[in-house]
């Protein structure tokens, strides 16, 4: 056997050289977004953040059950790519989907009731923290099987090539996600039918519990790939709001007018561990903070301050969304669990469950 | 009446169909400027255009990916896997996401994709191209399946799978590909979860699916000249599963047999056998009976396969030493 293979040090994922974030580019003040869609931006991550804080804290007190998985951290890829997209454009999302179901404007109360198994939760109850959809939204999913929905997207893009709007359809997932196949015969096929779609790789630099770049045979895991399907090399700060929705605007756009897919690949770091159950101490602490450091909505409350906005109007948004994430949280907890009778419901498009006569 | 191959029969459902709904698509490889590598798409590029019936790569998770997107955002999508053994390829497609996305979503979703597949043996392909996989379908919560044996099931069948909301898996089986039959002219539509009596009898009845009706057929009639009556039954849908035509028929003849080309563990036989243990007991006269092949991977030389796949031969022997 050949024993380099297995470097135990290599495996010793906390003590490696620690991956730092690359400093914040200060010329993106200047991008020329005005003031009323970056206060747009700063609350749609105020909003991101308080949710998912709120879901933790809930976790802690045992009222959420099963498994989450939180985008602390990450909040300023969903809040770029929400205020980037049309209303009846469609998004697609993985397990770590609450960012971006609320990104497209999905009430708060439903999804925090999803989260606690109730019945006037999103899905009443059925689906759970990792299946978040409300189709009313074009939020058209959240799925747990990590690359297949991917494919899935691109049917939604395809539909709407076929039937002739000029709906975008983005799809989001991490990095780990580029090693599985679904990856490659996605981009493939998005490419060859020229498809409205925009991929987001959300690099997190991490998959689950392993690093990406032990596990991926380039650096950058999309951006990398992305010449293999005849498109063009995108990558962007995914802790920079900013940053992330100029880059949107110009993928959406291009998928809207015709120009077929892109592959965008953000780079961020999720704050916590993996899910519920991950301290994430897999993680050299250097790295972590680091990566806290440049949390992205300290970051864009700096930024809106350097622009004139005053603490007392940013004080004012943060108000408002705690307020909406109490409300959410007393709506969830005042939601009865699902009924009986929902066990047997939505199958089959008669509402039942009948397999037999 | 119209005479049609089993083969032909596929291209004429398609194309009633794709007439009828305007939004209709379909997709998958060879299928367009070849017109599938079993033929039974001859002719659906030419009056259908190629946004309408679409080659694709050897994807086949892109494939069934984009059928269930399409359908979701309301474009209902007829698919095409080549082989049905390939389905474990985009398993994960068909069993986890189109399955249960009506479920997870607490009733948001609907998913009316059609994915058609050549299933079963009797070509001598060995055991990567000739599975009947059919009961990997059965056993999951929230999809149809369908397998004809006769080109006027093949139309009216696929009609019904094609305008129902939820996911269907379409079995073709090949070797039934150049039977012939006649199809009724006009619209055909059928029903899903409606099994068919093809032969009465009343001293056995013989449910089959698919290549195996042929073979029951046959059987019966030889079981006749011994002074046997055997009653058939064609159970065309496996879910939904038409469970009052087994059990009316089981009050009449008090003993069943079935005939599946599946292997055996956890063939579709063994759901009925228990239905009819279950709920039809008292009225049975000795043991269900399933024939089966056995449980193997399926052998290519013409003498071994023929020797799996039950044969009529092997029907007629099983029903005769059971009702001695
Ligand atoms: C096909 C499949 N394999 C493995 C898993 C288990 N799993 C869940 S999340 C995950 C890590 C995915 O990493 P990445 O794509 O980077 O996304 P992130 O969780 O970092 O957002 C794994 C391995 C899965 N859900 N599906
Ligand atoms: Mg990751």
């Amino acid at each position: 056997m050949n024993t380099e293979m297995f470097d135990p040090e290599l495996m010793d994922y906390a003590n490696r050289d620690p991956r730092l974030p690359s400093p914040v580019d200060e010329g993106n003040a200047d991008l020329g977004i005005d003031l009323e869609q970056r206060l747009d931006l700063y609350e749609r991550q105020q909003v991101l953040r308080q949710f998912e804080k709120r879901a933790y804290d809930m976790f802690l007190q045992n009222l959420v059950k099963g498994t989450s998985h939180l985008s602390l951290g990450m909040e300023a890829v969903s809040a770029g790519f929400g205020a980037a997209m049309r209303q009846d454009d469609y998004t697609f999302a993985t397990y770590r989907g609450h960012a971006h179901t609320l990104s497209r404007g999905v009430d708060l109360g439903p999804v925090m009731a999803e989260l606690l198994g109730r019945e006037n939760g999103l899905l009443k109850g059925k689906g759970g923290s990792m299946h978040l959809t409300s189709v009313e939204h074009g939020m058209m999913g959240s799925y747990a099987i990590i690359g297949a929905h991917l494919t899935i997207a691109n049917g939604a893009a395809w539909s709407a090539q076929i039937r002739g709007t000029d709906q975008v359809t983005v799809c989001f997932f991490g990095d780990g996600t580029t090693n599985i196949g679904a990856f490659h015969e996605a981009l493939n096929f998005a490419a060859i039918w020229k498809l409205p779609i925009v991929f987001v790789c959300e690099n997190n630099l991490y998959m689950e519990y392993t690093p990406i770049d032990l596990i991926t045979a380039v650096p950058n895991p999309a951006a990398d790939r992305a010449a293999a399907y005849g498109l063009p090399r995108i990558i962007v700060d995914g802790n920079d709001a900013d940053a992330v929705y100029m880059t949107a605007l110009d993928v959406i756009a291009k998928a809207r007018s015709g120009g077929g897919p892109s592959l965008v690949e953000a780079v961020t770091y999720r704050e916590q561990g993996h899910s519920r159950a991950d301290p994430g101490k897999y993680r050299p602490k250097e790295e972590v903070e680091a990566w806290k450091g440049r949390d992205p909505i300290p970051m864009y409350h700096q930024r809106l301050l350097g622009l004139g906005v005053s603490e007392g109007d940013l004080a004012a948004i943060q108000q408002d969304v705690a307020r909406r994430v109490d409300e959410a949280t007393e709506f969830a907890k005042a939601g009865a669990p699902p009924g009986t009778e929902h066990l047997m419901t939505d199958v089959w498009s008669d509402g039942g469950a009948a397999w037999r006569n | 009446m119209a005479e049609l191959s089993y083969r032909d029969a596929v291209a004429y459902g398609i194309a009633q169909e794709m007439r009828r709904d305007p939004q209709l698509v379909m997709l998958g490889e060879d299928i367009a400027g070849a017109g599938g590598v079993f033929k039974t798409t001859v002719g659906l590029l030419n009056e259908f255009g190629p946004t309408r019936v679409r080659d694709t790569p050897i994807s086949e998770q892109a494939i069934l990916g984009a059928a269930m997107g399409a359908a979701m955002t309301g474009v209902p999508v007829i698919a095409e896997i080549m082989f049905s053994d390939f389905l474990a390829v985009c398993f994960d497609i068909v069993a986890n996401e189109m399955a249960k996305s009506r479920y997870m979503t607490g009733g948001q979703m609907s998913v009316p994709v059609v994915v058609r597949t050549a299933n079963g043996g009797g070509s001598r392909f060995g055991a990567q191209h000739s599975q009947s996989v059919e009961n990997w379908c059965m056993m999951i919560p929230g999809l149809k399946v369908v397998a004809p044996s006769t080109p006027a099931d093949v139309v009216g069948l696929l009609a019904a799978s094609i305008r129902d909301p939820d996911p269907v898996v379409f079995f073709e089986h090949k070797s039934l590909m150049a039977t012939k039959g006649d199809v009724p002219e006009g619209e055909v539509i059928d029903e899903l979860g409606q099994a068919k009596i093809v032969r009465a009898g009343t001293d056995a009845t013989i449910v089959a699916l698919a290549y195996m009706v042929p073979r029951a057929l046959e059987a019966a009639e030889r079981l006749a000249e011994d002074g046997i009556s055997a009653e058939v039954i064609d159970l065309r849908t496996l879910v939904p599963l038409d469970t009052n035509a087994i059990l009316g028929s089981v009050a009449k003849t008090s003993r069943v047999f079935t005939v599946e080309e599946n292997p055996r563990l956890c063939g579709w036989g063994a759901e009925i056998a228990s239905i009819v243990a279950q709920e039809a007991f008292w009225d049975l006269d000795g043991p269900v009976v399933r024939i089966t092949t056995p449980h193997i991977p399926l052998p290519a030389a013409e003498a071994l396969e023929d020797l799996a796949i039950p044969s009529t031969d092997r029907i007629v022997r099983t029903v005769k030493e059971n009702l001695d």
